[in-house]
């Protein structure tokens, strides 16, 4: 394996600092990942050297804005194997990609009585848009439970699949529990169905490689800053069958083609779903995360990620006080668990003393906590910058918090 | 000031420099998270009857409930929370603020919470559900001051 992590680590100004006079052992990457060198320098490239507002400008700074921004659509079509740069709308992250295909889809494709099915291990990000909709009369939603270990069950899919369903919005990898659900076949059932699916690859995008081709889905989404890029930046993956028959999401400049007080026509694929100056520094920013994961590599990372996330899951269990929650056969690049006898607040509070950052609570999926009837959990989440050695100051860490608390 | 008055303020001054002197032998913050989790697990615990919506405070990562009687003009304050952590904060706010007057408590000022480090050392979500304890205890104190 052609992957040394000593030297990745330089590559993160960051990680090298102290906390709570203690060398700083970040475990929040499910939160939002740390930044390379080249990603920051590229924000200050763009507007030390070409900052210009994009698309409509004739002067030469714009033009070179312009560039580098369809440059980056490039590369994200690339990175996700998608037929056209059509297919790629920029949007200020996951949480909006899902709002747009939850406000246009809905427009276009459903009525009153039509349903979507949404798992119970989402993200609320993907269960409260499609609330919102439901609250309009304009979808029911849909439960697609999991059971105790947090695997999903096809069978039960087929079940749940009316002539109402419209739609199947999943999360690939969950952000809580770390399950890797088969979403591969998942489509497969719910084309069988004639049901487009959307997949949320927040967590999954960073750490395993997706072709959206061979996965076969009609939508994906992701952040742009949980794959080392800059915070405000998010992608879209559309098919172009659906997102050309879809109206626009918002209105304003860029996604037009004229406009008129006696009516407005809109701009072509993506910019239809573009409105307003685009981010694009985050955009730019985003393409040379993407190009930096590309020069490390998919498959060193998954290799060195998986030796470190099964230690991980080792010297977790190994730890007799400690329950962990989600227990899939197949899961990925992070682990929560509880104790029977402290809050996770306590045990967070206890770690940020010893200087590490892992996350506490419900992590945004309150109804897997109602699953196990927890408060919350203790999560920690690695990225390919961390070490066993981390693992190991976490886990001598944690029997002194546990220690502490018990 | 009538004379009564002055010995409690001294009263509310001497629990305050109490805790800033028993923190003071504290040098790591380990240590003082050691001190409030034993505070926490000495407070006594609410009944499950008294954990309701209403005794809830809003504004804190872990659930914290207060409840305050009010016997003779002293206040008496009894809480719990799910987080021993933060059982051991609110049962150092009743150690210096339960059995003083309504007005007392409300008027009270609290620099021992920056004194001993408290307030920078909780993280903003953290010190809001501090400020939110605090502001339920003096909301007691008032409301029994106007009775």
């Amino acid at each position: 394996m052609n992957f040394d992590v000593r030297e990745i680590r330089k590559d993160f100004p960051i990680l090298e600092q102290t906390v709570n006079n203690r060398r700083l052992v970040y475990f929040d990457n499910a939160a939002t990942t740390q930044k390379p060198r080249r990603v920051i320098d590229k924000i200050v490239e763009v507007y030390t050297q070409y900052n210009a507002n994009v698309h409509r400008g004739v002067h030469h700074l714009s033009n070179l804005a312009t560039t580098a921004m369809e440059e980056s659509r490039q590369t994200v079509r690339r990175f996700l194997n998608a037929a056209s740069e059509r297919e790629i709308i920029f949007t200020r992250g996951a949480t909006e990609s899902i709002n747009l295909v939850a406000n246009s889809f809905s427009q276009q494709f459903m009525s009153e009585g039509d349903e979507v099915i949404v798992t119970e291990m989402e993200h609320h990000s993907n269960l409260v848009p499609w609330q919102l909709l439901e609250n309009q009369h304009k979808a029911k939603v849909i439960k697609w439970a999991f059971d105790d270990r947090g695997e999903l069950n096809l069978a039960e899919l087929e079940e749940l699949i009316t002539d109402r369903t419209k739609l199947l919005s999943i999360v690939y990898v969950s952000n809580t529990l770390g399950t890797i659900n088969p979403v591969e076949q998942i489509i497969e059932i719910a084309h069988s169905h004639n049901i487009p699916v959307l997949v949320d690859a927040s967590q999954a995008i960073q750490h395993f490689a997706i072709d959206v081709q061979q996965l076969d889905c009609d939508f994906l989404v992701f952040s742009g800053h949980k794959i080392y890029g800059p915070t405000g930046v998010g992608v879209l993956y559309g098919k172009e069958q659906w997102l050309s028959q879809m109206p626009p999401y918002q209105g304003g400049g860029e996604m037009i083609e004229t406009v008129s007080f006696s009516g407005t026509t809109f701009n072509q694929l993506p910019y239809k779903f573009e409105a307003g100056t685009p981010n694009y520094v985050g955009i730019i920013a985003l393409a040379e995360a993407l190009r930096y994961v590309e020069a490390i590599g998919m498959d060193n990372i998954v290799a060195y990620e998986s030796e470190l996330f099964t230690y991980l899951a080792e010297k977790i269990q190994s730890i007799s006080d400690l329950r962990l929650i989600g227990t899939a056969e197949k899961r990925a690049s992070l682990v929560s668990f509880v104790t029977d006898f402290a809050h996770p607040f306590d045990i967070g509070t206890l770690l940020d003393k010893m200087g590490i950052a892992v996350r506490t609570g419900t992590h945004c999926t309150e109804p897997i906590m109602q699953h196990f009837g927890i408060p919350g959990t203790v999560r920690a989440s690695i990225a390919f910058y961390n070490t066993t050695e981390e693992i190991d100051i976490l886990h001598d860490s944690l029997l002194r918090a546990v220690s502490m608390l018990k | 000031m009538p004379r009564y008055f002055e010995l409690k303020m001294n009263e509310l001054e001497s629990r305050q420099q109490q805790i800033i002197d028993e923190f003071g032998v504290f040098t790591d913050w380990m240590d003082k998270y050691e001190y409030l989790i034993e505070l926490g697990k000495e407070l006594e615990p609410m009944p499950d009857s008294e954990k309701t919506e209403q005794n809830l405070i809003k504004g804190c990562q872990s659930q914290v409930w207060l409840t305050a009687s009010c016997n003779g003009g002293i206040v008496t304050f009894r809480a719990d929370s799910d987080a021993i952590i933060t059982k051991g904060i609110i049962a150092l706010l009743i150690k210096v603020m339960s059995g003083l007057s309504p007005k007392e408590i409300a008027e009270a000022d609290l620099h021992f919470i920056d004194a001993i480090g408290l307030r920078e050392n909780l993280s903003p979500t953290r010190s809001n559900g501090l400020a939110s304890m605090v502001r339920q205890i003096k909301m007691y104190a008032l409301a029994f001051a106007s009775e």
